[in-house]
């Protein structure tokens, strides 16, 4: 029969089920989505528009770094490794390097470490700014998505003149981090820490009483600090469900417990307390440059003094960029032939790690980041196992989803943060 | 920022092949001109940023480095409204088909310009999960080099796609 | 508690308890992991009810050859312990902790995906980072990196596992 026929022999009475079947929808939020976070696939079941089930399926930018890793230079580590999470990338680079050192059984001298300290804040508070910028997007604040990466430049500029690259830097290498800050940096990271406070007040004028960003954030995507912890959910994430878990306060590395800042914490548990936290971290991070601007005023080495563990070459800003100095190709060309042979040995054949395994955690932006690395005492590591926050943290999505809207399920991704890169690896 | 018109160094061919290749142009009517012209003013990418290079193609098309000046600011979501494709980032063997089938959504005229080392080559990750050079995969215009490139970089990139596409003078 | 008071209080019940670089593992037998994994998550003083990831180390040639790593770490107290089960090479299979700590679904499925360890009793084992019907289990030994027989100039690049350099 044709269709006016079936509509009118359907019963369409109030309280009867009539002659019209009710499916659910199976729908694909490709990994091609300009709301996702990067190459992220949701398979959501919806019923209209409630979404009754939800299956995040990752895979799609798999790289195969950690047995790229088995295949190269324990040096050689830190390139590859520091490409996984890349909004954060030195964090893992200083995650990869203290396993290895502490495999080593050496420390980085404390300058070094400041240093660390100093960029990896930085990092955190460039990479909250990529979350804001965002989110604020995905949501409609699509004037947030120019302020967050007005202020990141800054910050990479910063990147740039210390490490030669923007993103991806291979900065912290083992045992120290590979060069010092060039001339005038701490008066540029001064200006910054000047201007950066307002700019957070700004960001937080525009958004934290805005009806409509509340509307859209508070009470969507719940998460209970029980749920969270059994679903291996850590940082903001967690922190926003009242919990105060923070790798820099309960297992301190780098010299974290000689700082002062605060474990932020929000009770909602809602995305609205996730942006909360957020925000309050990225002020935390500025206290602490603060600090670590005050520390180096001390000279002092970058690197351990060890000539079988340190990186050999001597790094310094030339005509072109960041490449070895004049000085020290004169050294080795010229002058010393060990030294030549030493620089050659240790480039490519690299450091000699004692047999073993340790297990290390740092605090990235999005939770707890763990190295787990094996070395069978040769020059090339046997096993790196990057535990990604952000691998754990999407588990929880499906719970958090469940009966919310669709245009709920991209403001939860936004608050979960989540960075496909360090998800597939 | 003016793109120099060097000979053979732009479209890649001999000094012989370029005057005939301008003669013939000169022969380009005044509708090939102005088309060509208005494909290149405002091309409009799709956004298909896969890992660290998307953030750079982000921070190109934010505030301190504007593509928003050649009108290239709007990454439109759907295929079907876009004619650039920047391949932005590591292409991993189960992201390959649907590169290929947004691709193939997107209408024709359509450009690719793939940006980094490993769209273009596979970049440091010789290995089984990572394609090596999305141009097995779809044919590509431009390839901008760098882990990541500036944006700096991929704004040259873009210029000479715009002058390539200035240049060809026919429908497609 | 410190690594060694853990490492004691870990010896009661588990004898197998190795101490090196301030980190403490425990060895235990594929049948008691899920009675271990309880009694660890349980017990008042250790209280270990988080679990950071599950992966696999593998060691061809030795026996077991796959080694299975738990690392649990507790939120009350912030102590650390490891936990490793050998597993051999004609029967890689081990019961899944699904049940008692949920976030090893994920976990468990890219150990699954690299490795090839079956994971008895998991709800959904299928791969998750590498396409489906993708054949082999990448991070053995035994398999090879893979990439392009690349050449350039008329010399030849071998892939990466077989370069000398």
């Amino acid at each position: 029969m044709t269709i006016d026929d079936a509509i009118g022999a359907a019963d369409l009475s109030p309280g009867s089920t009539g002659e019209i079947r009710q499916e659910t929808m199976v729908i694909n939020m490709g990994p091609q989505h300009p709301s996702t976070h990067g190459v992220l696939r949701l398979l959501l079941e919806l019923d209209g528009e409630t979404v009754l089930a939800c299956e995040p399926i990752v895979g799609y930018l798999h790289t195969g770094i950690e047995k790229n890793t088995e295949y190269r230079t324990w040096q050689q580590g830190v390139t590859f490794v520091t490409r996984a999470d890349y909004l954060s990338p030195f964090f893992n680079e200083v995650g990869y390097c203290l396993a290895v050192e502490k495999l080593l059984g050496i420390e980085a001298p404390p300058r070094a470490q400041v240093l660390r300290v100093l960029f990896c804040e930085m990092n955190r508070i460039a990479s909250h700014l990529v979350w804001l910028a965002t989110s604020g997007l995905e949501l409609g604040a699509v004037s947030v998505m120019l302020y967050g990466f007005r202020e990141r430049e800054q910050i990479l500029d910063i990147f740039e003149a210390a490490t030669g690259l923007r993103m991806n830097h291979a900065y912290v290498r083992i045992g120290g981090v590979v060069m010092d800050l060039p001339e005038g940096s701490t008066d540029r990271i001064g200006d910054f820490l000047d201007v950066m406070p307002g700019r957070i007040d700004e960001y937080e004028r525009l958004l934290t009483n805005n009806p409509i960003w509340i509307q859209r954030n508070a009470g969507v995507g719940p998460l209970s600090a029980a749920d969270a912890r059994a679903l291996g959910v850590t940082g903001p994430t967690l922190r926003a469900a009242g919990v105060a878990a923070d790798i820099r306060r309960d297992e301190p590395y780098s010299g974290y417990e000689t700082y002062e800042f605060d474990v932020v914490t929000r009770d909602g548990a809602d995305c609205y307390a996730r942006y909360q936290v957020r925000m309050e971290e990225m002020r935390q991070s500025l206290r602490i440059v603060e600090q670590c601007l005050g520390r180096l005023r001390e000279p002092g080495p970058v690197m351990v003094e060890d000539p079988k563990v340190r990186w050999p070459a001597q790094l310094e800003v030339g005509p072109d960029g960041i490449g070895n100095s004049p000085r020290y190709i004169e050294h080795i060309m010229e002058e010393s032939m060990e030294a030549l042979i030493h620089h050659f040995k240790m480039v490519t054949e690299g450091v000699s790690v004692p047999p073993g395994e340790v297990y290390v955690p740092v605090e990235s932006p999005r939770g707890e980041l763990g190295f787990y690395v094996v070395s069978d005492g040769g020059n090339r590591p046997y096993r790196v196992k990057m535990r990604d926050p952000s691998f754990a943290n999407l588990q929880a999505v499906s719970q958090m989803v469940v009966g919310s809207l669709v245009a709920d399920v991209i403001a939860v991704i936004a608050s979960v943060d989540p960075v496909l890169g360090g998800v597939d690896r | 920022m003016p793109v120099e018109r060097l000979e053979g160094f732009q479209t890649g061919k001999t000094g012989e092949e370029s005057r005939e290749e301008f003669e013939r142009g000169l022969l380009m009517t005044t509708l090939d001109k102005a088309v060509s012209w208005a494909r290149k003013q405002s091309m409009w990418p799709v956004t298909f940023g896969l890992a660290c290079c998307a953030i750079e193609m982000m921070a190109t098309g934010a505030g301190d480095y504007d593509l928003s000046r050649w009108g290239m600011e709007l990454f439109r979501a759907s295929p079907r409204q876009a004619d650039l494709m920047i391949v932005a980032g590591r292409v991993s063997q189960k992201m390959a088909p649907v590169l290929r089938t947004i691709y193939d959504q997107m209408p024709e005229p359509k450009w690719v310009i793939s940006m980094g080392v490993c769209a273009s080559a596979g970049g440091m990750f010789t290995n089984y999960a990572v394609v090596q050079g999305v141009d097995t995969i779809v044919p590509v215009d431009i390839y901008v080099p760098g882990c990541p490139p500036k944006p700096e970089m991929l704004m040259y990139g873009i210029l000479r796609l715009h002058e390539k596409v200035r240049t060809e003078g026919r429908f497609k | 508690m410190n690594v060694a008071e853990l490492a004691e209080r870990v010896r009661r019940t588990h004898p197998d308890v190795v101490v090196a670089r301030d980190e403490a593992t425990v060895l235990v037998d594929r049948d008691g992991l899920l009675e271990a994994l309880r009694t660890f998550r349980d017990d008042e003083e250790l209280r270990l009810d988080f679990l950071s990831s599950v992966t696999a180390t593998d060691w061809p040639g030795r026996d077991p050859r796959f080694r299975l790593v738990y690392e649990l770490s507790s939120s009350r107290d912030h102590h650390r312990l490891r936990v490793k089960v050998g597993l051999p090479e004609d029967d890689v299979r081990v019961p899944s902790v699904t049940g008692l700590f949920p976030t090893a679904n994920w976990h468990e499925r890219e150990t699954y995906d690299f490795y090839g360890v079956v994971f008895e009793g998991h709800p959904n084992l299928r791969r998750i980072l590498l396409p489906e019907g993708w054949e082999g289990w990448p991070l053995r030994k035994t398999e090879e990196l893979g990439g392009v027989d690349t050449r350039y100039h008329g010399a030849f690049v071998p892939p990466v596992d077989r370069r000398t350099t």
